[in-house]
């Protein structure tokens, strides 16, 4: 097996086994996204446009706190250490990282999202691009998020500080994607906003491997 | 040199499909071709390290060879651990570096942690994953391929039979005897091991001898951080002692 | 040609250099401010639509423009440190952020100012208004970052990474911010620094711009000047220096 292989695979597996890893962010994303309606009142005309935001705005809060654990529990078990020292092409490891947990975290919280666009009652055209901007989209969410969590591992107060650092990098995927779903609402073509989010995707899976290999070597050094 | 491992006398790795990578790289070849297979030995000039401000050490030279076991001592705060974490390429030291087989290791970090294994203070093994997926990972994550099989490596750490547990059910030991099993299953020529014995039994404690003296036998070279006695013959064991520097 | 980059960039010469250039860079924009300030507050016209409101570009303008050029000066200095492994990188990149913090701050507080008479409010989501907004929060990112890391080297490290990542998102941020503001909003807000300016306000505002830059220079070299000591406060040539200045306030 390769070591690309090898690490997608472990990472795979260790995700799963921790279950309540894999559901906490679901169940935190449910719970924020129908705290809106609390908030805005229940006309369901109100919710159908508002609702895009809600979901949006709930999968990048639960992104957010599920960052921490990418290299959390590597880092204080000396298999990060051991991930530097050995391994050749640190920035491929990095994107395996990444994709990991894109599979395992953001792939189910967008079926959730599926099931929020019911709740939220909105049209077909607009769950369509809900899904397609939130398949487009949230690459960036994981592979950000990656140089985020590399950055502030093994320092104290983590999660705040990773809010801080990814929050304002985050909002270019949440303008476009938002702005999608609010378009196929209205009956507009929406394929400028999934060509831009999909070039963030792009940019970033070629550029936010390095940034992470080189936050790895600078917090491990 | 003839029953060396293969491993020992030459930079080459010993895995055909690594050769083949290897091949590919074409100085690489190049030089292997026309320089002789240089012997395992690490020279460290001038070494210096500061951490939060505070010097550790400077000005460390030694050289190790293959064949030898360098023990490490020194007071708590000596640097023993920045030491091995230079040499393992985590850190950087402030000054100085060290070579490998003749080689300055600046230019080319990876030649020489390609042939080195480094054991620290927590023991690298993932507790959500079994014994023999920690050591399956790990062998797939060096390229390497495996100097013995799986559960002949697990048997001989002690841990036959743990095969299928996960390392979280281990015992802090028995997950240090899972980091020792790396060393027996992945072929390295250099073995960096940071306080090993800190959570052995006795019987770890004449594993781990054992392994090292093979280990030396067979040309290897290691640095072993700890303060216990080694129970290992005179030619291959030396020591280097840390000194703190005066406190300003 | 990279040794003797490394030479000037080693953080002793750096240190001459930037305590000799110190007083210069204050004096002369010092004289600039003087200047500028006159002539923008009290000589300039005021401005047909706004009247005398207008005048705050004089310092919000100048500020805005340096919020961004301490972002390239953090960002370059972490690149120098993370690709050419110039230690100066990291002191120049710790030195910038808090000033150019301060500036954005700054920007954002007298552009609240201005729009309270133009807009009616304290706050409009416009393009500009908003990234500087963004800008201000990756400061902050970078501040919190560097205080959460204990390590001075560490924290160094690590934030040359996020300035790195931020100067490649600022242009994304800041494109995607202007879509988005066009999209919600009709575009009748007048833009600030309107392109067309009349000289008679256009000249008072590039000597406000020098001053403010010679400002942030003359700052960021004490700044600085203050990180080297810190990160080389074992080398020889600091003690000798700390030594002699210990020794002159002892004679006095």
């Amino acid at each position: 097996m390769t070591p690309a292989l090898a690490i997608l695979r472990r990472e795979c597996l260790r995700l799963l086994r921790r279950s309540s890893q894999l559901v906490q962010p679901l169940i935190f994303f449910s719970l924020i996204a129908i705290l809106f309606p609390f908030a805005l009142g229940q006309q369901t005309e109100l919710l159908r446009q508002t609702g895009p935001a809600a979901v949006w705005l709930s999968v990048l809060l639960a992104t957010t706190l599920s960052l921490e654990d990418i290299f959390r529990s590597d880092f204080e078990d000396g298999s990060l250490e051991q991930c530097i020292i050995t391994l050749d092409a640190l920035p491929l490891a990095c994107a395996m990282k990444s994709l990991a947990h894109w599979l395992t975290c953001l792939v189910p919280l967008i079926g959730m999202a599926l099931l929020m666009s019911f709740v939220y009652d909105l049209t077909p055209d607009a769950r369509r691009a809900l899904i397609s901007a939130l398949l487009l989209g949230t690459p960036v969410f994981s592979l950000v998020g990656t140089v985020a969590s590399a950055l502030t591992v093994g320092v104290r107060g983590g999660a705040l500080l990773m809010a801080l650092l990814i929050l304002p990098l985050y909002i270019p995927v949440l303008i476009f994607g938002a702005s999608a779903v609010h378009h196929a609402t209205l009956g507009l073509p929406t394929l400028g906003e999934h060509y831009f989010l999909a070039g963030l995707a792009v940019l970033a899976a070629t550029l936010a491997p390095f940034a992470t290999a080189a936050g790895l070597r600078a917090r491990l050094s | 040199m003839a029953d060396l491992p293969e491993f020992l006398g030459s930079a080459e790795p010993p895995c055909r499909w690594l050769r083949t990578i290897v091949a590919n790289r074409g100085t690489d070849t190049e030089l292997g071709a026309n320089t002789a297979p240089l012997a395992p030995r690490l020279e460290v000039r001038g070494l210096e390290c500061v951490r939060a401000d505070s010097l550790v050490f400077s000005a460390l030279s030694f050289t190790v060879q293959g064949g030898e076991i360098l023990q490490i001592l020194g007071a708590n705060g000596s640097g023993k651990t920045s030491l091995l974490r230079i040499l393992s390429g985590l850190s950087q030291p402030t000054e100085g570096e060290f070579s490998w087989r003749g080689k300055g290791t600046a230019k080319d970090l990876q030649a020489w942690q390609r042939e080195l294994l480094y054991v620290g203070h927590v023991a690298g093994v993932t507790a959500t994953l079994s014994v023999s997926e920690n050591l399956r990972y790990a062998l797939a994550l060096s390229g390497r391929c495996a100097r013995l099989s799986l559960p002949e490596a697990i048997a001989r750490v002690g841990l036959p039979g743990y095969a299928a547990v996960l390392a979280g059910r281990l015992s802090a030991g028995q997950r240090q005897r899972v980091a020792l099993a790396r060393l027996l299953l992945i072929p390295a020529a250099v073995w960096l091991l940071d306080e090993p014995l800190t959570a052995l039994d006795p019987s770890g404690k004449i594993l781990l001898e054992a392994m090292l003296r093979q280990h030396a036998q067979v040309g290897g070279l290691a640095l072993v951080v700890t303060h216990q006695t080694l129970d290992i013959p005179a030619p291959y064991l030396r020591s280097l002692q840390l000194v703190s520097p005066e406190p300003l | 040609m990279f040794k003797t980059l490394h030479k000037y960039a080693s953080p002793m010469h750096f240190f001459a250099l930037a305590r000799a250039l110190t007083p210069w860079l204050f004096g002369i924009s010092l004289v600039l401010f003087g200047v500028g300030l006159v002539w923008g507050l009290f000589l300039a016209p005021a401005d047909y639509q706004q009247g005398e409101s207008f005048r705050i570009i004089y310092v919000h303008v100048p500020s805005a423009w340096l919020s961004m050029f301490a972002y390239l000066v953090m960002a370059g200095g972490g690149a120098l440190s993370l690709v050419w492994k110039i230690k100066l990188g990291d002191v120049i990149a710790r030195a910038a952020a808090p000033l150019g913090a301060s500036f954005t701050a700054l920007a954002l507080v007298t552009g609240a100012l201005w729009g309270k008479p133009m807009w009616g409010t304290w706050w409009v989501w416009d393009a500009r208004l908003t990234s500087e907004l963004l800008l201000l929060f990756l400061y902050l990112g970078y501040l919190a970052l560097q205080s959460a890391i204990e390590d001075r080297r560490a924290a160094a490290r690590a934030g040359a990474v996020l300035a790195v990542v931020g100067i490649v998102n600022i242009p994304i941020i800041h494109y995607s911010v202007v879509w988005w503001s066009t999209l919600h909003q009709p575009a009748t807000i007048t833009k600030m620094g309107a392109p067309t300016m009349a000289t008679s306000m256009l000249i008072p505002l590039l000597i406000m711009a020098f001053a403010f830059q010679l400002f942030f220079l003359a700052l960021l070299l004490v700044r600085a000047r203050c990180e080297i000591l810190e990160f080389e406060q074992r080398a020889q040539w600091v003690k000798t220096l700390l030594g002699a200045s210990d020794q002159s306030r002892g004679t006095r």
